[in-house]
């Protein structure tokens, strides 16, 4: 209904435009690349704001801070090593041993602060390693289109071929009791994970080249690139992010999950699953070896699962408005 | 729509030689099957190695083996075992397995199914009242709970039932190794097996579930066409269910369908905890027995239920949706 | 409160006659994140039966809310208020299933997209049938029957084929015709249609327009049209209603508000109008701005930012809907008075850089203001 007229405006005529219309002309015009900065600074701003408006993520939030800050500084300062024999053998909790200790007199506070060590720095290596490769491969399959594309895709095909935990067993089998045994077993689940983050990306960016700001930045005669790098990539974070907290709640259960059934990280080394294993028949005679790290794995999924909740309701609002 | 489910099949079987081939690469290279019985005591002459080492063909080059491997499966042999002195039939025991865990995870995924069916309708209709909230933090709280710890705990609490008020929860395995005459009696020792598993396998299944369903019936629930039903003055129930629901099962099956791999993960897992002879089992065994062919076995069944699983889900969608027509 | 239409002055063609439908003060919010969406502010109207009131308005003035209030198809978080009349029955506050009578039976709604309207699963036919099954007894054959009647009224070809097809089969101006066909199928009393022909080609409306005129004669029913295009009023409605930030500001004849405006805001509507009627070469007068937020909605004339007219005591008074110098004829505007004679151009600065009109670039003045 209004179009924008060239010349301008008498502002001191009783009806001229007030507001934002007249700074609308004053200013220089931006260059898309201005434009679009200053667009995606706003659109993180508000996502920020709405993320934090969801009290369960912000919770969420703060709880799983308190245990990565837990279990990496509170493993170094607690007076118990995860090996060490204490002497007091299956002793319920008490304030010398908060989690009791095992058979072997293990203390199973110390155990389970090493073993949520492993899982947080497993479940880190994956979200880093597998977004920044499904990041990366989606984007140049969906930006290149054609038959690139469709070779690509096909490899990620494969990849979702076969049961994650079936493939990371029969890879942990060999590769879990080496030296660094957790970081094979992190890059078993990584391997295994990023051909979902690569799907979301590239459909995002299928949708995204059609877009003016990429015609525009083209047009200034942008390369691929620059393209894929400055315009693409910041534009997908959002579902990346939604998919990657989802795949990292789920790689915890995969480790713990894979541990449990001797494939995942060995002993001497521990993580929560192991422990598990290992006290499974102790669930009614000494309860505390089975429930606190089983604990622990639920606080970590769920914290993490409620975060990835807030950031979809932040980057994509339009579920939240109540219709119907 | 049968000549497309033909050609989906046939585009399939590329998929099939390629993953197989990757499978069999990483399978053969990731160890020695031979590192068991060389650290037996007391150690097997070198003969006996050697003769294992022709069984598995590990004397011919990698792509001769697969060769051999894949013009075996032809003929219905899955090539031969180290397992039982390497009398194992693969092909036979697998098969057995597999109509064990099968099911399990056929009765989980119904009972999952209709859970989230309803749960998730509930929860998008009621959007922001206490049940959704109540759904939403269960749902949220299965998603995020290890399945094996899960399944323990349902199994000690069976156990501890079983011990102080006398129920009769079934804990481990698949059936009892004695059971009474007739089929009658074999199908409830099996449903009875069934309970505790399936409880398991579907309340983590139905988690994800029943958000997808929330979401897309809200996403539904929100459309023109579910405000032009109600304009048309229809009954709440008709519009909520012929109009609302029926069209957001759509990808709600679909997304179920795709998910069966993995489902399959967590079976495997239930199945260790109740400790069946499934599927589970067979391949945990076969991994740690250094089993390559096995292994294998295990993994083409996999990816072909994986295969079928996507084309049933094509299908159901072009079913579901007249918009879609394959031919 | 102000912009309330009083008893007394209810435009004489309606008057004598029992309306079908009669809107009083109806407020509508929304609670949002940002703050309260005041959509609707206010609005009150009549409709007589078999009368067409037209309702125009720009994005966001909250047509499609107040109709949807009418029908109670409203999100769950709209806070509603207000009386919404039908023959002896406050509709607001009448629970789902006691609405459900009365949507398609006696108000019937058409919506501004055709190509979301329909349920993509079920035929056409189908949901056609479905809307006479949800009023009448009648077995399914006999409500696909009618479907296809319908749909040969309201000018599908093929009619009886068509039946079985599904939406996507359908073109846009096709679909609407369906949703045309749909709102009909119980003769109702009362036919809102949102902007039936918005999301359409220029080519189709016409047509579709046209399904909606027989349609209406062949039903006898009353029709709100609704619409931000005063084009497509301006052949159909005997009475026109302006609205701007959730508020009637103008209400009259069509000839009333087409020939006598009253309300700056309108008139900038029409200046906006290519038009054929009139004489000779015209340069369109666009409004420029765009309309308020409607959160934190500053006291005052809402118009004011981008009123030409604009005089202190519009940013501290918010105009009452009165009578203008024609019986029947309302208007928002402390200054209504000074607008007999008024034409846009007068009023609002025509579109810039127009090779074809040189001698008029840049000499529109405001009128003179008499407070
Ligand atoms: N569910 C909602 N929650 C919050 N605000 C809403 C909601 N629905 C509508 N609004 C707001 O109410 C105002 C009026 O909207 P409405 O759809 O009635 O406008 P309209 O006059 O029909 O415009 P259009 O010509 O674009 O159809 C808009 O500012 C809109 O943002
Ligand atoms: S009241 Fe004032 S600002 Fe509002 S329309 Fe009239 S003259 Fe313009
Ligand atoms: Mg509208």
């Amino acid at each position: 209904m209004t179009s924008r007229p060239e010349e301008p405006l008498d502002l001191s005529s009783p009806g001229a435009p007030v507001q934002g219309m007249s700074l609308r002309q004053e200013a220089p015009p931006p260059s898309a690349e201005y434009e679009f900065t200053v667009r995606a600074r706003r659109q993180w701003q508000l996502v920020l704001r709405r993320f934090l408006q969801h009290r369960l993520a912000v919770a969420s939030l703060a709880v799983f801070i308190a245990v990565v800050l837990f279990a990496f500084i509170g493993g170094a300062l607690w007076h118990y090593n995860y090996q060490q024999f204490t002497g007091d053998y299956s002793a319920p909790p008490s304030l010398k041993h908060p989690f009791g200790t095992d058979a072997a007199s293990h203390d199973t506070f110390a155990q389970v602060l090493r073993g949520t060590q492993r899982s947080l720095e497993i479940a880190i290596f994956v979200a880093i390693v597998s977004t920044a490769f499904g990041t990366l491969y989606g984007s140049v399959a969906g930006f290149f289109r054609g038959p690139l594309d469709s070779v690509m895709m096909r490899v990620v095909d494969l990849f979702l071929t076969f049961p994650l935990l079936a493939v990371a067993a029969i890879l942990g089998d060999q590769l879990g009791p080496k030296a660094n045994g957790w970081f094979w077993i992190a890059l078993v689940i990584t391997a295994l994970t990023w051909p979902y983050v690569s799907r979301v990306v590239r459909g995002v960016t299928l949708s995204l080249r059609e877009k003016e700001f990429i015609e525009a930045a083209r047009a200034l005669g942008a390369s691929n690139a620059r393209i894929i790098g400055r315009h693409v990539i910041p534009n997908v974070m959002g579902p990346v992010i939604v998919t990657v907290t989802i795949l990292v709640a789920a790689a915890i259960l995969t480790e713990t999950a894979l541990s449990f059934v001797g494939f995942g990280v060995q002993a001497p080394d521990t993580s929560l699953g192991l422990l598990i294993s290992q006290n499974q028949t102790a669930v009614e005679t000494r309860p505390w070896l089975f429930y606190f790290p089983g604990v622990f794995i639920i606080l970590i999924a769920l914290t993490i699962n409620f975060i990835g909740d807030g950031l979809r309701d932040a980057f994509d609002p339009t579920q939240r408005r109540v219709r119907a | 729509m049968l000549a497309y489910t033909i050609r989906r099949l046939l585009v399939a079987i590329p998929l099939l030689i390629v993953s197989t081939f990757v499978v069999f690469l990483l399978v053969t290279f990731s160890g020695d099957p031979l590192a068991n019985l060389r650290t037996k005591q007391p150690p097997p002459s070198p003969q006996v190695i050697a003769n294992y080492r022709h069984m598995l063909r590990l004397d011919q080059p990698v792509l001769v083996r697969y060769w051999h491997w894949v013009t075996g499966l032809l003929h219905g042999d899955f090539g031969p075992s180290v397992q039982g002195g390497g009398t194992l039939d693969i092909g036979h025991a697998l098969f057995q397995r597999i109509l064990v865990s099968l099911r399990l995870v056929i009765a989980a995924i119904i009972i999952a199914m209709i859970l989230a069916v309803i749960v998730g309708t509930i929860s998008a209709v009621r959007q922001y009242s206490i049940a959704d909230y109540v759904f939403t933090f269960t749902g949220f709280l299965f998603l995020s709970l290890p399945v094996f710890w899960f399944a323990l705990l349902l199994k000690e609490g069976a156990i501890w039932l079983n011990n102080h008020i006398g129920t009769g929860f079934k804990t481990l395995g698949e059936s009892s190794p004695i059971v009474g005459p007739g089929f009658g009696s074999h199908l409830v020792d099996a449903l009875e097996h069934l309970v505790l598993p399936t409880i398991t396998l579907a309340l983590t299944a139905y988690a994800a579930w029943s958000r997808f369903n929330r979401s897309s019936m809200l996403e539904v629930l929100g459309s023109d066409y579910v405000r032009l039903a109600r304009a048309k003055g229809l009954s709440r129930s008709r519009v909520l269910i012929r109009h609302a629901l029926r069209t957001a099962l759509i990808p709600f099956v679909t997304v179920t369908a795709l998910d069966i791999a993995a489902l399959l993960s967590q079976t495997i897992i239930t199945e260790t905890v109740f400790q069946w002879r499934g599927m589970g089992d067979f391949l945990f065994t076969a991994i740690r027995a250094l089993d390559v062919y096995a292994v294998l076995a295990w993994l083409l069944f996999a990816a072909i239920i994986v295969i079928v699983a996507n084309l049933i889900a094509d299908l159901l969608y072009a079913v579901l949706d007249p918009r879609i027509r394959y031919d | 409160m102000s912009g309330e239409l009083v008893d007394g002055v209810v435009p004489p063609s309606v008057s004598n006659r029992a309306n079908v439908l009669e809107v009083e003060n109806l407020r509508v919010d929304f609670p949002t994140d940002d703050g309260l969406v005041r959509a609707v502010r206010g609005l009150s109207y009549t409709l007589a039966p078999r009368e067409v009131l037209g309702i125009v308005g720009e994005s966001g003035s909250g047509k499609s809310v107040a109709s949807l209030a009418v029908m109670g198809l409203l999100p769950k978080n709209a806070r509603v208020s207000g009386q919404v009349r039908f023959g002896d029955e406050n509709l607001l506050g009448l629970s789902e299933s006691a609405l459900a009578r009365y949507r398609g039976e006696h108000i019937a709604m058409i919506f501004q997209d055709p190509m979301t309207s329909l349920n993509p699963v079920y035929t056409v036919g189908w949901q056609i049938a479905e809307a006479i099954r949800a009023h009448r007894n009648v077995s399914q054959r006999a409500a696909l029957e009618k479907a296809v009647e319908l749909l040969r009224l309201v000018g599908i070809p093929q009619a009886a084929d068509r039946v079985h097809n599904y939406p996507h089969e359908f073109s846009g101006g096709m679909r609407q015709r369906a949703v045309i066909a749909c709102a009909i199928a119980n003769d109702p009393d009362v036919i809102i249609a949102d902007e039936p022909t918005t999301a359409l080609d220029v080519t189709v409306q016409a047509q579709v327009l046209e399904s909606l005129r027989i349609a209406r004669e062949r039903t006898g029913a009353a029709m709100i049209l609704i619409t931000h295009d005063l084009g497509v009023v301006a052949g159909q409605a005997d009475r026109v209603l302006v609205m701007y930030a959730g508020k009637p500001v103008e209400v009259g004849t069509a000839d009333d508000v087409f020939y006598r405006p009253r309300m700056p805001y309108t008139l900038g509507l029409l200046g906006s109008l290519p038009r054929l009627d009139v004489g000779g070469r015209r340069r369109l007068t666009p409004i420029q701005g765009s309309p308020p937020s409607l959160i934190n909605l500053p006291p005052g004339c809402p118009f004011a930012p981008r009123c030409p007219m604009r005089q202190p005591i519009c940013q501290q008074e918010e105009p009452e809907l009165r009578p203008t110098d024609h019986p029947g004829h309302l208007a928002a505007c402390h200054f209504s008075d000074s607008l007999v004679g008024v034409a846009p151009s007068d009023l609002f600065r025509p579109t810039a850089r127009d090779d074809v009109l040189p001698e008029d670039a840049g000499d529109s003045a405001a009128p003179e203001v008499t407070a």
